[in-house]
């Protein structure tokens, strides 16, 4: 590990250990934070006691879904406005200004269309999502290097050929962080959708917590949520890294 | 000798653009290039050198005029036979150098014996050998434009396009990537197109120079060396091989400045 | 006519928006979304009420020092990490899984730490755009052409004035990014910030709404916070991309 690496640990144990001591002590009041291990204990329990295991499965299922139609649709409006030029002009400051759009307004209306359930809040996260993967898609295909797709064309190459070994590879870098963004964006839709509007689901059971003054299972429900997240992001970056240090970028 | 390409009366002219006026960047422009030749092109910088190249490669049609290759006429795609180098790094840093070669090869569905064979040839053609399995990025700009002239080579192409392969080379390299393109040159008895600003490189390496004038370009002169087939950057040791050169600045001096002139107009 | 045509897009997606809006409307009904004319009607008679006004103010207010504290905080942060090597090595990891966490788990925290009221809704808009604009300044500031800072000596520059001709100009597009992007995200924390547990707001009044199922007073704080949205994004984004033309030439 680098030097910065090893410095990097022994800042965050020391963070860590530091609020830990201020826990134990009782410096920071267990009405406020209670202490880091005492949140991994509180987080082992639930998950063994199984009584959540409804509510993890519905959010995993409704981010996972919210994630899989945001990413997919995404790339594909990506593609669409990046082949026609007027509409991603007219589309820009809609785009640019998106995310403080105050989506959850229009919750009553998706419950209308939607029904109520798990179905209007997977709406709400896939469409507060496909953005990030729409712009990350823009900014991968706008720096292809157009000496590639040259040589495509010296390669004689039918469209989809072009698309399928050039064009995506050369983009890959920037889908990734778009496939971040995306997970990152599905879990917020859904678990601030579950926050308020939700009688179901870890948001829910996390306010549910919160209302009550339960801090042991509220803090251990965000550490789970936060778990979960950071291993689908380090996942995603351990796949990102072996391509660019093939790159060796 | 017979022509492989031939272009007649050809011109480009870049449409007008929001705010910008029409560009005439070439031509109007005829010559034939003769089958195993050598022929290189000068010419003062935005002369329309790389336009002429696209134009003739395929990659961009011409405004007014025809282009034909081996006697058929090439409408905006790149004709099978025909392999351009860019001047920019175009090999795909997401795969091997080995995986770069071989990739036109692929994508034609060639036997993979067959590719094993002419990409073993490649390779060690351009002296890639100890890097097959190294990513362009592990390697230098000379190096990495090796690959690409190793990844055109594979394709076997009758002509070879070459668009300042070594612009951002350093002058030995510059050298060394000369010998190497005459040697291969000699081995696949193809015909070869290389557009330089370097007038010495183009002096060591062509049969013919065509020199062109400042924008629209335009041939003023075409210049035979009369160099043997069998030659390498020790030419240059030969006393007349600077008159050559003389030769060619004399042409261009004028249409250089010229061209300084209307670069300072474009940046205005 | 040149403003004709920048203006074209815009007009475009507007009127577009309108049509899908009352197309949606005719076919949803009024209970799920009233149509357009009505609910503008009765967002500038809202605006007009005199109980109103503390609503707005509290939000601006709230917005308003949350995007002093991300601006000025995150161009703080940014500055001593691009200046410092090491440190920035040592925290740009923490930065990016920071900024790539879900926050909105966070929010009960930010309640405890910070109370209900106006600092909580400070605390969690600025959380989210002080990372943005830290790590675009700090990339921004490592990435400075040292050969600027040549020519600088070479011109026996002061400190002073190699701050003020050379590093500002040259950093400072990167940065506005960093800040366009800190603005959107502050304003989408306030927001969250102001839809949970809130007594005051236009995020309350929101709430509120959605509680008494009243929809036109939805969609009328929608429309008002979307336009204050893509009004500010466009003018930013205008700006940004002026700055980079200067940069680029």
């Amino acid at each position: 590990m680098s030097k910065a690496g090893w410095i990097r640990l022994v800042v965050l144990a020391a963070f860590f250990g530091a609020v830990e001591a201020l826990c134990r002590t009782g410096v920071i009041s267990p009405k406020l934070v209670i202490a880091p291990t005492a949140m991994v204990e509180a987080m082992v329990k639930l998950l063994g006691s199984g009584e959540l295991n409804p509510d993890i499965r519905q959010t995993l299922s409704s981010v996972g879904i919210a994630m899989g139609l945001s990413v997919t649709g995404g790339f594909a409006l990506g593609c669409v406005l990046y082949w026609l030029p007027p509409l991603r002009r007219t589309v820009d400051p809609f785009l640019a200004a998106y995310y403080s759009l105050p989506h959850f307004a229009f919750y009553p209306l998706l419950i209308v269309i939607f029904g109520l359930g798990a179905l209007p809040l997977i709406v709400l996260a896939t469409l507060f999502a496909m953005v990030a993967m729409i712009m990350a898609t823009l900014s991968g295909l706008d720096r292809i290097p157009r000496v590639l797709i040259k040589t495509a064309r010296m390669q004689r190459l039918s469209l989809p050929a072009e698309i399928w070994h050039i064009r995506l590879p050369a983009a890959a870098p920037h889908l990734f962080s778009g496939l971040k963004l995306a997970v990152t964006y599905s879990f917020i839709g859904v678990i601030a959708g579950e926050f308020i509007l939700s009688t179901s689901g870890l948001g829910h059971q996390i306010a549910y917590a919160y209302d009550n003054f339960d801090n042991r299972t509220m803090y251990g429900l965000i550490l789970l949520v936060l778990c979960i997240a950071t291993a689908f992001n380090l996942l995603v970056f351990a796949y990102e890294r072996r391509l660019a240090r093939q790159r060796g970028q | 000798m017979n022509a492989v390409a031939r272009l007649s009366n050809v011109s480009r002219i870049y449409p007008p653009r929001a705010g910008h006026a029409a560009v005439h960047a070439l031509g109007p422009l005829s010559f034939e290039l003769k089958a195993g030749e050598f022929f290189g092109v000068v010419g003062p910088s935005g002369c329309g050198k790389s336009t002429l190249l696209d134009v003739l490669a395929g990659l961009s049609a011409p405004s007014e005029g025809t282009v034909e290759f081996e006697g058929k006429p090439v409408a905006g795609t790149v004709p099978d036979g025909v392999g351009v180098v860019f001047q920019e790094d175009a090999s795909f840093p997401w795969l091997t150098v080995e995986d770069n070669v071989a990739f036109g090869l692929r994508r034609l569905g060639t036997d993979p014996a067959e590719i094993r064979r002419r990409v073993d040839f490649a390779v060690g053609f351009m002296g890639l050998n100890d890097f097959r399995r190294a990513y362009p990025s592990q390697l230098s700009g000379g190096m990495r434009q090796r690959v690409c002239i190793a990844r055109t080579l594979v394709l076997q192409p009758r002509l070879i396009l070459l668009d300042e392969p070594f612009g951002a080379l350093d002058q030995q390299t510059r050298l060394l990537m000369g010998d190497e393109l005459l040697r291969l040159w000699r081995e696949t008895s193809a015909t070869v197109v290389l557009i330089t600003h370097a007038l010495d490189e183009a002096n060591l390496l062509s049969d013919r120079i065509g020199v062109m004038s400042a924008r629209p370009g335009r041939f003023i002169d075409v210049v035979e060396t009369g160099w043997p087939r069998d030659r390498d950057s020790r030419l240059a040791e030969r006393p007349d091989f600077g008159a050559v050169t003389s030769r060619l600045w004399s042409l261009l001096r004028t249409e250089s400045m010229l061209a300084l002139g209307q670069g300072a107009q474009a940046a205005e | 006519m040149t403003a004709v045509r920048t203006l074209r897009g815009p007009l475009l997606l507007t009127l577009t928006l309108l049509v899908a809006w009352q197309v949606l409307h005719q076919w949803a009904g009024d209970t799920a979304l009233t149509a357009p004319l009505p609910t503008l009607e009765h967002l500038w008679e809202m605006i007009g009420q005199k109980r109103f006004l503390p609503h707005l103010s509290e939000t601006g207010l709230a917005f308003l020092q949350a995007l002093v504290i991300a601006w000025a905080g995150g161009v703080g942060i940014g500055v001593l990490l691009g200046g410092h090597r090491l440190t920035g090595e040592v925290a740009e990891p923490i930065l990016v899984g920071l900024y790539s966490l879900p926050k909105i788990t966070l929010y009960p925290v930010i309640l405890l730490l910070f109370g209900l009221g106006m600092s909580a809704k400070v605390a969690f808009g600025a959380l989210h755009g002080i990372i943005p604009v830290a790590l675009f300044t700090m990339n921004a500031v490592r990435n400075v052409n040292r050969t600027y800072l040549r020519a600088g000596r070479a011109m026996r520059l002061s400190p002073a004035q190699t701050g003020w001709h050379v590093l500002i100009p040259a950093t400072l597009p990167e940065i506005f990014t960093g800040l366009r992007i800190g603005f959107s995200l502050t304003l989408l924390g306030t927001m969250l910030g102001e839809l949970f547990a809130s007594q005051r707001g236009l995020g309350f009044l929101l709430m509120t709404a959605i509680d008494l199922n009243d929809v036109q007073t939805i969609l009328a704080i929608a429309v008002l916070i979307s336009l204050f949205a893509v009004a500010a994004n466009s003018i930013l984004l205008a700006i940004d991309k002026r700055l980079h033309r200067g940069a680029a030439a």
